[in-house]
């Protein structure tokens, strides 16, 4: 008896003393919420050096976190303990979250690089007149295909994936929106389609494309298309950069239907204890320099015309930054609510079912 | 006074219990009433009996019992042969260490073993079969998880071989039995606690698999561990995740019961 309470008061003592070292330490190191900013992306999405160089140009302390997906950081930001200063989310999660109240309104006075985005990619319907958001990076979904492997041929179309002599050769990306929306565009519907029919519709549509589908994976998708497991992927534009980086073979297209496009763009929580150096840091990253620094770092494409300038030719690259005559035609997702959601992934499921 | 000590040693115990795994448990059933939208209603398990969840549900039994199956039949002669070897140890030793290795590591070198330039399809090549599509399919996935889950079918049941008798089969021979009579009356009926243990080690988790369905299977296996991931980190249905936990944890019950339950067969 006495050795168990001497055990825990032991454990409890211990971990006190810790607590009270960790808080001491920083304090020593002159570290207080107003000279520390804390950054919440995604993995391997921005440069480091950029860190470093932020810290030494603004004194600040950036503390770095990353999540793995939307869903995953809007939890995590709904609990009032977190204290992220700055998040870079998607666009139909940057929808939710001002619904839900979690974001403050940008200064744009403490902005003035913002200038130098592209007006296509600017008040946006996700977040009108951009009062909430700036962008960080974009991109589109499409086809990742492999010539060689295929005799020459090219690909132009969603439809193209449905020719007979592709059997066993795709790979699709393991996302409900993204192939339901595959399906939507190859009939000519909207990927924002709410009428169940129509939806239905879609899923027999990908039906028809089951002999062709090899599988249907996460970011192992890389690898194999890379290590030409199979010839043609789904993909992000963003993975498709990277892709052919590693195999200059392959190629991208973006469907002439028209696909999805989407912004990951850069927002203050309502959770912020650093709210000017959280701007501090978006007009650093939206500086031409940085950004260029940043895309050569990341591989995505970036909507930054001055950035641009620094990165000869990247921006000359059709495939990875199409012109306004094919970004018309794209279409972003819309927020379609928790229960429209749940019956995309339930069509979804059924089709990676019967197969 | 002794008394009272003893239960004070099982407070830790008492309370690991209660807070990972009485209220998990009650938590699990409490969301499983839960619609999407948060209202309280049995949707989710009317959902449960459509065609989609009952197949799923049927062939997340079918894989797991093969695989089950697999393991037994690999497993049971090499736990005998092992009681029989020198260095016991050492090759249980042998045995279980890929077990120590991270299952996704193990999944990532098989995707380059099974993979169309890998050495197996290398293998077949030299043999002039040619190429064959062995990832992805619902045989790469069993083939897996039997290599996954064989160290822990071996393990009890070379225990339960290690822990007979030697006069008892001696006795056997001595009084006429073949090595197979002698196998089938005596040495199987004493090793049955191993099997069961075994198959209740493999079934159970072989039910809620759910990685090595995308990374091995391509997602061509769904079973209800990947539905149940879907609904918690995808769609967000708590709900109707928690549905189909409470339906494996049921289902995971009664196979207890079912392979325990029963005495020894003479």
């Amino acid at each position: 008896m006495k050795k168990v309470v001497q055990m825990f008061v032991g454990a409890l003592l211990v971990a006190f003393i810790l607590i009270y070292i960790t808080a001491h330490i920083d304090s020593l190191q002159g570290y207080s919420s107003a000279d520390i900013i804390t950054i919440y992306n995604w993995g391997d999405y921005l440069d480091p050096d950029l860190i470093a160089a932020f810290e030494e140009e603004t004194g600040l302390k950036v503390i770095y976190q990353t999540f793995e997906s939307n869903e995953a950081m809007m939890t995590k930001l709904a609990h009032k303990g977190s204290t992220f200063d700055v998040v870079i989310p998607s666009d139909y999660a940057i929808n939710r979250m001002k619904e839900e109240g979690l974001l403050i309104p940008l200064d744009h006075s403490l902005l003035p690089n913002l200038e130098y985005i592209d007006p296509r990619f600017l008040d946006l319907p996700f977040d009108e007149g951009n009062k909430y958001s700036a962008p960080y990076f974009w991109g589109t979904l499409g086809i990742v295909y492999n010539p060689e492997l295929l005799g020459g041929r090219h690909f132009e179309s969603w439809h193209d994936l449905w020719d007979e002599s592709l059997e066993n050769e795709i790979i699709l990306v393991d996302s409900a929106r993204e192939i339901i929306g595959l399906g939507l565009n190859a009939l000519g519907y909207s990927l924002n389609e709410t009428n169940i029919d129509r939806l239905m519709e879609a899923q027999g549509k990908l039906k028809e494309l089951v002999p062709n589908v090899k599988a249907i994976v996460g970011d192992e998708l890389k690898v194999l298309l890379v290590n030409e497991e199979a010839a043609v992927g789904v993909v992000w534009s963003g993975d498709a950069a990277g892709i052919i980086e590693e195999n200059p073979r392959l190629d991208y297209v973006i469907p002439m239907e028209g696909t999805n496009v989407w912004f990951d763009n850069i927002v203050i929580p309502r959770t912020a204890t650093n709210v000017l150096g959280a701007h501090q840091f978006i007009d650093f990253i939206l500086d031409p320099e940085n950004a260029a620094v940043n895309t050569d770092y990341v591989g995505y494409s970036t909507p930054n015309v001055g950035a641009l300038e620094f990165l000869d030719e990247v921006g000359e690259d059709e495939r990875f930054y199409p012109g306004p005559e094919i970004t018309d035609k794209l279409e972003l997702y819309e927020n379609l609510g928790k229960s429209m959601l749940a019956v995309y992934n339930e069509l979804f499921l059924e089709f990676k079912m019967f197969r | 006074m002794r008394n009272k000590d003893r239960n004070v040693y099982l407070i830790p115990y008492g309370l690991w219990m209660l807070l990972f795994v009485i209220i998990p448990l009650v938590l699990v059933a409490y969301f499983s009433l839960f619609d999407i939208n948060g209202k309280v209603s049995l949707i989710n398990y009317q959902r449960f009996f459509t065609p989609v969840y009952l197949k799923m549900t049927l062939s997340s039994f079918f894989y797991a019992l093969v695989i089950t199956a697999v393991s037994l039949l690999v497993a049971y002669p090499t736990a005998y042969w092992l009681s029989k070897t020198k260095h016991k140890q050492l090759w249980l030793l042998l045995i279980i260490m890929p077990s120590w290795m991270n299952l996704l590591l193990k999944a990532y070198a098989f995707i380059g073993i099974l993979g169309k330039y890998g050495p197996i399809n290398s293998f077949l090549v030299a043999l002039g079969i040619g190429t064959h599509q062995i990832l992805f399919t619902s045989f790469s996935f069993m083939f897996v998880a039997v290599y996954i889950f064989i160290p822990f079918m071996i393990l009890p049941i070379f225990g339960a071989i290690e822990e007979i008798n030697p006069s008892l089969t001696a006795a056997a021979y001595d009084l006429g039995a073949t090595p197979w009579f002698a196998f089938r009356r005596v040495i199987f009926p004493l090793t049955i606690s191993g099997v069961q243990a075994g198959c209740q080690a493999v079934f159970i988790p072989a039910l809620s698999l759910f990685m090595i369905t995308r990374l091995i299977a391509g997602n061509r296996v769904i079973t209800l561990g990947t539905a149940i991931e879907q609904h918690f980190l995808v769609t967000q249905d708590w709900g109707m995740g928690s549905t189909l936990a409470v339906f494996l944890i049921i289902t995971m019950g009664l196979t207890i019961w079912a392979t325990s339950g029963r005495k020894r067969v003479g």
